[in-house]
């Protein structure tokens, strides 16, 4: 199954909305609870992160009777430092995006924690690429 | 305890549909901060904010919260509520503050998290 949703940057008011919308998807297809939490956290995380960061971006979803892979991929200013932005507490968050409670330089951590594979590449004025999967076939 | 309870001893006023009776609450988490709402894994709790966005209740509904306490007397307007509904939230709003609320639920049983 292939699912695909589009990101507007500085929209707050619905990101979140595919989140949403792939959380029953999963329910639907009865995978475990403890993986749809995963899963639907890392996805919120880091469809906030295009909102608050890029212009615009995509989200697309395979699922497979072994694997969820989730690509997000925007056009934006891209990430300077990689290695920086996976610290816990960096953030170039503004100060709109920390008034919506977010912006605590927590959210690429708290995707990796919720994913078995995690790659993440920018190019810096171009924007980034975000890819994480989770294994069905994994209890957590 | 049951949400109607909830709302009697923080004097809070329940905005969205009738809740489900069967719907109980054992834990609570109080933030303002949704990137640390979500860090944690949850089940039967309530979520005590002082944020009133959408992203508060999208918070719950990643999370698996049932119900969502804004306090502080934020307001609350009606897209709000219309997502809290449409994600099976219970929303209530409570001109208390979070440590208040927080006292008081933890006073009548309601667990921490951590």
């Amino acid at each position: 199954m292939q699912l695909q949703y589009a990101i507007k940057g500085g929209d707050f008011v619905n990101a979140g909305k595919a989140s949403s919308a792939v959380k029953r998807v999963l329910k639907q297809l009865g995978v475990p609870s403890m993986l749809i939490k995963r899963v639907v956290i890392a996805l919120y995380e880091a469809e906030v992160n295009v909102a608050a960061h890029a212009f615009e971006g995509q989200i697309d979803i395979e699922i497979n009777s072994e694997t969820i892979t989730m690509r997000l991929s925007d056009r934006g200013p891209g990430i300077e430092d990689i290695d920086k932005a996976m610290e816990a507490g960096y953030s170039t968050a503004s100060r709109e995006v920390r008034e919506m409670g977010f912006g605590a330089g927590m959210g690429l951590p708290n995707i990796k924690k919720n994913s078995d594979s995690f790659h993440l590449e920018s190019t810096p004025g171009e924007g980034t690429l975000l890819v994480v999967e989770n294994r069905l076939t994994e209890q957590c | 305890m049951q949400v109607e309870e909830i709302a009697n001893i923080i004097d809070a006023k329940v905005l969205t549909d009738q809740p489900d009776q069967a719907l109980e609450v054992e834990y609570a988490f109080s933030s303002d901060l949704m990137s640390d709402v979500l860090t944690r894994y949850y089940q039967d709790t309530v979520l005590i904010t002082g944020l009133a966005n959408m992203q508060a209740i999208r918070t719950a509904e990643m999370s698996d919260i049932q119900v969502l306490i804004i306090a502080r007397g934020k307001k609350v307007d009606t897209e709000m509520i219309a997502l809290a509904e449409e994600s099976d939230i219970v929303l209530l709003s409570c001109e208390y503050s979070v440590f208040r609320i927080s006292g008081i639920l933890h006073e009548n049983g309601i667990k921490a998290i951590f």
